[in-house]
């Protein structure tokens, strides 16, 4: 074990499989000689050369598209779309191509592409640099969605995402770069679609996601000292889903709060909300609670920013009112 | 130019293969025996197969909607396109693409595509795997008039000639981006003009006249193949059918059809070869006579193969 950033278990990922397989090769806005807008691939370029890590023009369009051209015709890219904002730019070439390209041909193309982006409030980035577009991306099958809140998380996570043979969406947090933990070092591969259980408890299942993890963990420990014991769900993956941790968690608890960045309506907290119901409900004592923003975008000023992140006081109300 | 006589008569008989291969089409939809929509390639067929017999092993190609025809110029196989566009299992993708998604990666053939201009960073990024792979390979991208309008085009272009990436962008100008004639959606009259923005050549030929595509695309293969950058080709060609099948065409007069019907690609290239003795009438005729079969069979095939099971709705969502 290494104590390291979640930003440093991302670059020890790059690295170690760009080390193992000559195949992968990063390429994105400013990604090699500034070292990426967040510094998660500082160092890169000077150890595999500008060949394997390209700096490309301000062209989202370009970097995805030929990023699926190149894992058609056998290479395993790791884009990086500074952030998940600008998907909108380069959705055509992610969604309509990618995550559609081995279905469309008959299963005869394979399209290992590890797209990583950025995704969360907190730096006062505003409506354009700030959102949680992760339910976008569960709606498109083909494609897997990742979403690390731990930097252990953020490594094995990584390297799995990387060696699968599907597009991959990996969705980093801006607020989580300067996150301290543990990591394995070395080869360590966490696979895809399996949740954790970050922390154990019988009253209330809280799944959160991302930076909301952190939160739960917070409001977990509050709650602790009232006698309430939370158990604190981190799928990791939404696509593919651990349904089975989550519903297993439920049994045992009868109480779920969901908590995710993203605005409630839409988010993919209504979707395990109804995986819950579908398939959990004798499960269940009270209401299922959703704890997400609200329904507009990513404000500026700092105290509504602030106001527009769920936070520990607001998890802790959603537990209470299901107790 | 050098050609042997099966090298030119190859070409002669892929033009045709591609023209009985979309009246036939033509012919089904019509009569309702083929779901969804087509969008055929007839009146274009010398691009295609000038552009392809430029091309090897390693190389790719990224078509567009209206695909039939490059993929046959590729290599692909006329009953596996067929039995596709049928939407039956043996198709190129167990019925699951139809038309616009027919492709054969193995075969360098990154599919037909059902947005506009969206080829265009595939074949950089194709290219840029053979660049990176050290094959010498390179990739082509076939893409309309109408798709040189869109940011696809710019950023990959651009990208292309930063990268030296060894791709070749062919846009069929035929003069249409479905309804909206090149004057009205397009400030310049020769695409190949924009290639002046990246820094890159850009010639525009007769896309009628299977010789010149042939050796503008040869050039820019060699440019490509030595490390030099992409080129832009602008053949200047036009469809002889609508947009789709259906189309009614009340954007385009007859007296401009049949002016350009009189251009034939087809019709040409045989002139020529007659005139150069390279062949006889009965040579000719015999060629086309197996082509007609040769189509004959790919419908029988078609015909026969068995529709996809509803087993195959979820499976190759995902590779295991």
């Amino acid at each position: 074990m290494q104590e390291m950033t979640y930003s440093q278990a991302i670059n020890a990922a790059l690295r170690e499989e760009m080390k193992r397989d000559n195949t992968v090769y990063l390429l994105g806005e400013d990604v090699g000689v500034f070292g990426g807008c967040f510094g998660v691939t500082t160092g890169l370029i000077q150890e595999f050369g500008p060949e394997r890590v390209l700096d490309t023009p301000i062209s989202e369009t370009a970097i995805v598209g030929s990023a699926v051209g190149a894992a058609a015709a056998g290479l395993r890219p790791v884009p990086e779309i500074m952030f998940m904002d600008f998907m909108t730019v380069c959705l055509d070439e992610f969604f309509n191509q990618a995550a559609k390209m081995r279905y469309m041909f008959g299963g005869k193309a394979k399209v290992p592409i590890t797209l990583r982006t950025v995704c969360g409030a907190g730096l006062g980035a505003a409506a354009q640099h700030s959102q949680s577009l992760e339910a976008w991306f569960t709606h498109m099958p083909g494609v897997k969605v990742v979403m690390p809140s731990t930097p252990a998380d953020a490594k094995g996570l990584l390297v799995s995402s990387i060696r699968d043979d599907n597009p991959v969406i990996f969705i980093e947090h801006k607020m989580l770069y300067g996150v301290s933990g543990e990591v394995p070092e070395g080869e360590y591969a966490i696979p895809l679609g399996q949740a954790d259980i970050k922390r154990e408890g019988k009253d209330v299942t809280v799944v959160a996601t991302s930076l909301m993890v952190h939160r739960a963990l917070a409001a977990a420990e509050t709650l602790a000292a009232e006698g309430v014991e939370l158990e604190v769900v981190d799928p990791r993956t939404l696509m593919p889903f651990d349904k089975e941790t989550v519903l297993k968690s439920v049994e045992k608890t009868g109480r779920l709060v969901i908590v995710h960045e993203a605005v409630k309506t839409g988010g993919f907290g209504g979707e395990i909300a109804a995986i819950v119901a579908e398939e959990g409900f004798d499960s269940l004592d009270a209401p299922i609670k959703r704890v997400a923003a609200p329904f507009a975008p990513v404000p500026f000023s700092p105290p509504l920013e602030a106001a527009y992140v769920p936070g520990e006081e607001k998890i802790i109300e959603a537990v209470k009112e299901i107790l | 130019m050098a050609f042997s006589k099966e090298e030119m008569l190859g070409m002669y008989r892929k033009m045709l293969l591609i023209r009985e291969f979309e009246e036939t089409v033509a012919n089904l939809f019509s009569q309702g025996q083929i779901p969804g929509f087509v969008h055929l390639y007839v009146g274009e067929e010398a691009v295609a197969v000038g552009v392809c017999s430029n091309l090897g092993d390693k190389d790719y190609i990224a078509s567009t909607h209206r695909g039939h025809g490059h993929g046959i110029a590729r290599g692909a196989s006329v009953d596996k396109m067929m039995a596709e566009i049928f939407g039956k299992i043996n198709g190129y993708c167990r019925g699951k693409g139809g038309s616009m998604h027919i492709a054969d990666v193995e075969l360098g053939f990154l599919g037909a595509n059902g947005i506009v201009g969206a080829g265009l960073p595939l074949a950089a990024g194709a290219a840029f795997a053979n660049k990176y792979l050290k094959n010498n390979g390179v990739a082509v991208c076939f893409f309309g008039d109408g798709a040189s309008n869109r940011a696809t085009f710019h950023e990959a272009l651009n990208l292309a000639s930063i990268w030296k990436l060894p791709v070749v962008f062919v846009c069929e100008n035929n003069m249409y981006g479905i309804s909206m004639s090149q004057e009205r959606h397009q400030n310049i009259t020769d695409v190949a003009d924009r290639a002046v923005a990246y820094g890159i050549p850009g010639v525009s030929v007769d896309g009628n006249d299977l010789m010149a595509v042939y050796e503008a695309a040869g050039e820019a293969v060699k440019r490509a193949r030595a490390g030099e950058g992409p080129t832009l080709i602008e053949c200047k060609t036009y469809r002889h059918r609508g947009h789709f099948e259906g189309d009614a065409c009340v954007y385009r007069s007859e007296d401009e059809l049949n002016e350009w019907k009189k251009k034939c690609p087809i019709q040409r290239f045989s002139t020529r070869l007659l005139e150069m003795n390279m062949t006889t009438r009965e040579e000719l005729e015999s060629i086309a006579a197996g082509v007609k079969e040769q189509i004959k069979t790919a419908v029988e095939y078609a015909n026969r193969s068995p529709l996809p099971d509803e087993t195959e709705l979820t499976t190759d969502v995902y590779c295991d």
